[in-house]
């Protein structure tokens, strides 16, 4: 691959593949809100 | 009132939101668009209009479904409503279930061929045809043929399997069925994409018929022309990709979202479902169609296939490269590839389902069950035609009127609804009211000026695309000599200019008349569309005099 390509698409694909990550994982750790929520799933547990 | 939905979990709402946005274009469509604007440059514009029209638009659709759900509506037209005293707002907000009824229509057609594609991988359908046979055999196929000729009933039947399958799916629920089927299809579809896109990538000049390396196709993707991001086209170009991928103006986000609560974050959500879809279309959709493409067969004829678009070399090429990874890889290649396919289309149609359900349920009251299978027989019905008539253009006119132009139609009324008229104040609270993250300041800006201009550009400019190119035709325009207008603007094709040339130009009588046929289902088509919508309009005047004589709250 040239190095122009090879820059442009590992530049690229690594911030969408870190920014996409940084907010899933802040969707999985950030604290629930207080119930009643929207999700149906966590009703029980409360 | 019937309506009790709910999402069972937020990993569920953001997967189905990402499946929403993932579609059969993440593959087919955006490799295809960056290999024609720019390679590698084709991602500065495109990453530009992301986040300065994509993101945006997911903050507005987002947060004026919330907000119309807190009020009890979970469709766009009475969503609108209540957004401001004027009462022509609901009927802007027809377009919301227009747009999903009449794109399902062609879309599940689109859907059953990826299914019957799985079915014929695995049952070997197309070992040892050539890639002339193959590519035959998908004509035969939209043209409901056998080899020999004959009709063929089998597209019809993978395409009310389709069909049932969306509507039980959808019978089911938000978080019984559509959250589940997301569950399910999204990370499929991340192991299957994974997957292809590893065996594309490690493509060997010489190994199993391969003419160059995968990552051949992969530096001609990724080369950048930084000349072509100077060009309007190229711009035009990924402001549509970036629309249709998020699958903005359609009125289903809305629908998702008016099921969250008012306490409960959507930017957080918005952003982690948006950025999911620009990764499976970034990361795994440039690493699988054109690096196997190019392997094979090299970048000239590449090139040459992919200017009538992906859909193409997606259905008529790849199962014929991948009967050359032998007889066991070819079946696993196929199966991944097709049910990647089928996986990003069928969380899409279900998306398409619930706006149209929403509204018989908040203004009909009626249950879920029946407002699935209302759903499934009028995609069934306004279907038909696209499946009958597919090669005189009825699947193009549907998708140019409804999954093209009225998108953008819808998306730049409603960001005049929000940002001017229901006001950036209470706009800006809507959206950061319960948020997870901070948003910045900027999208409160971006959201006021620039995406509305950045929409009205892409509008006037389809409206008016030009024959040639756009220096030249402004030129000619100053000079007296007027603006010809390309049969692909939103003009030319109320004026049928491609068509009409076609028929012009038509070699022999027999074929004019062919075209003049064509023309007849065209315009056909488009008055279906014309009565779809209207009818619509029809059904929310009726359910807000029902809400008047029922003295129920609109707005």
């Amino acid at each position: 691959m040239s190095t122009g390509a090879l820059a442009m698409m590992l530049i690229t694909e690594i911030s969408i593949t870190v920014i996409t990550g940084y907010f899933f994982y802040k969707v999985l750790t950030t604290k629930k809100h207080e119930e009643p929520d929207s999700f149906t799933d966590n009703d029980d547990k409360t | 009132m019937a309506n009790n939905e709910a999402w069972g979990s937020r990993v569920g709402l953001i997967l189905a939101m990402a499946g929403n946005a993932v579609g059969l274009g993440n593959f087919l469509r955006f490799p295809v668009q960056a290999i024609q604007n720019g390679g590698g440059a084709f991602i500065i514009p495109y990453l530009v209009c992301f986040l300065l029209m994509g993101l945006p638009l997911l903050f507005v659709e987002w947060s004026s479904g919330r907000f119309g759900g807190s009020k009890g509506h979970h469709s766009t037209p009475f969503i609108f409503d209540s957004m401001d005293k004027r009462k022509f707002w609901k009927y802007v907000g027809v377009f919301g279930i227009f747009t999903n009824v009449a794109v399902a229509a062609y879309y599940c057609y689109l859907e059953s061929w990826t299914l019957s594609y799985v079915w014929h991988s695995i049952v070997g359908t197309f070992d040892g045809k050539t890639q002339v046979e193959v590519a035959t055999y998908f004509g035969d196929y939209v043209s409901l043929q056998d080899g020999a000729g004959a009709f063929s009933w089998s597209p019809i039947f993978f395409w009310v399997i389709c069909l049932l399958l969306n509507t039980w799916i959808l019978s089911k629920g938000l978080s019984g069925g559509v959250e589940k089927a997301a569950k399910i299809g999204m990370p499929l579809l991340l192991i299957f994409g994974a997957f292809l896109a590893y065996k594309a990538i490690t493509i060997k000049a010489g190994v199993e018929g391969a003419k160059f390396d995968g990552v051949v196709g992969l530096n001609f993707l990724w080369s950048p022309d930084f000349s072509s991001i100077w060009q309007p086209k190229v711009w035009l170009a990924a402001a549509g990709q970036v629309f249709f991928t998020l699958s903005l103006g359609m009125g289903s986000i809305q629908c998702y979202a008016s099921y969250i609560r008012k306490k409960d974050d959507i930017a957080l959500n918005a952003m982690s479902a948006g950025w999911m879809n620009e990764f499976v279309e970034v990361v795994l959709g440039s690493a699988i169609l054109i690096p196997i493409a190019v392997g094979y067969l090299g970048i000239e004829q590449v090139v040459e296939m992919t200017k009538s678009g992906g859909l193409g070399l997606g259905f008529m090429t790849m199962p014929f490269l991948f009967e050359q990874w032998g007889t066991v890889m070819s079946v696993v290649a196929g199966l991944f590839w097709f049910g990647l396919l089928f996986f990003a289309g069928i969380t899409s149609s279900l998306a398409m389902g619930t706006p149209v359900m929403g509204f018989l349920q908040d203004e009909y009251g009626w249950k879920r069950k029946p407002a699935a299978w209302a759903f499934g027989g009028i995609v069934l019905l306004l279907g038909l035609p696209t499946v009958l008539f597919f090669n005189q253009g009825v699947f193009d006119e549907y998708d140019y009127w409804a999954g093209t132009v009225s998108l953008v139609v819808f998306a730049l009324l409603e960001i005049i609804l929000f940002a001017w008229v229901f006001g950036m104040d209470k706009g800006w609270r809507e959206i950061t009211n319960g948020s997870d993250i901070k948003v910045p300041l900027f999208f409160r800006f971006a959201i006021k000026w620039i995406t509305p201009i950045m929409l009205g550009v892409l509008f006037l400019a389809s409206m008016l695309l030009p024959e040639s190119d756009w220096g030249t035709s402004f030129s000619a325009l100053f000079s007296g000599e007027g603006w010809s207008f390309s049969p692909d603007s939103i003009i030319g094709k109320i004026m049928n200019k491609g068509i009409n040339a076609e028929i012009a130009n038509a070699a022999t009588s027999e074929i004019a008349d062919q075209l003049r046929d064509k023309k007849f289902y065209i315009n056909i088509s488009r008055l279906g569309l014309l009565l779809l919508w209207s009818g619509i309009a029809y059904l929310v005047y009726h359910a807000y005099k029902k809400r008047i004589k029922e003295g129920r709250f609109t707005s």
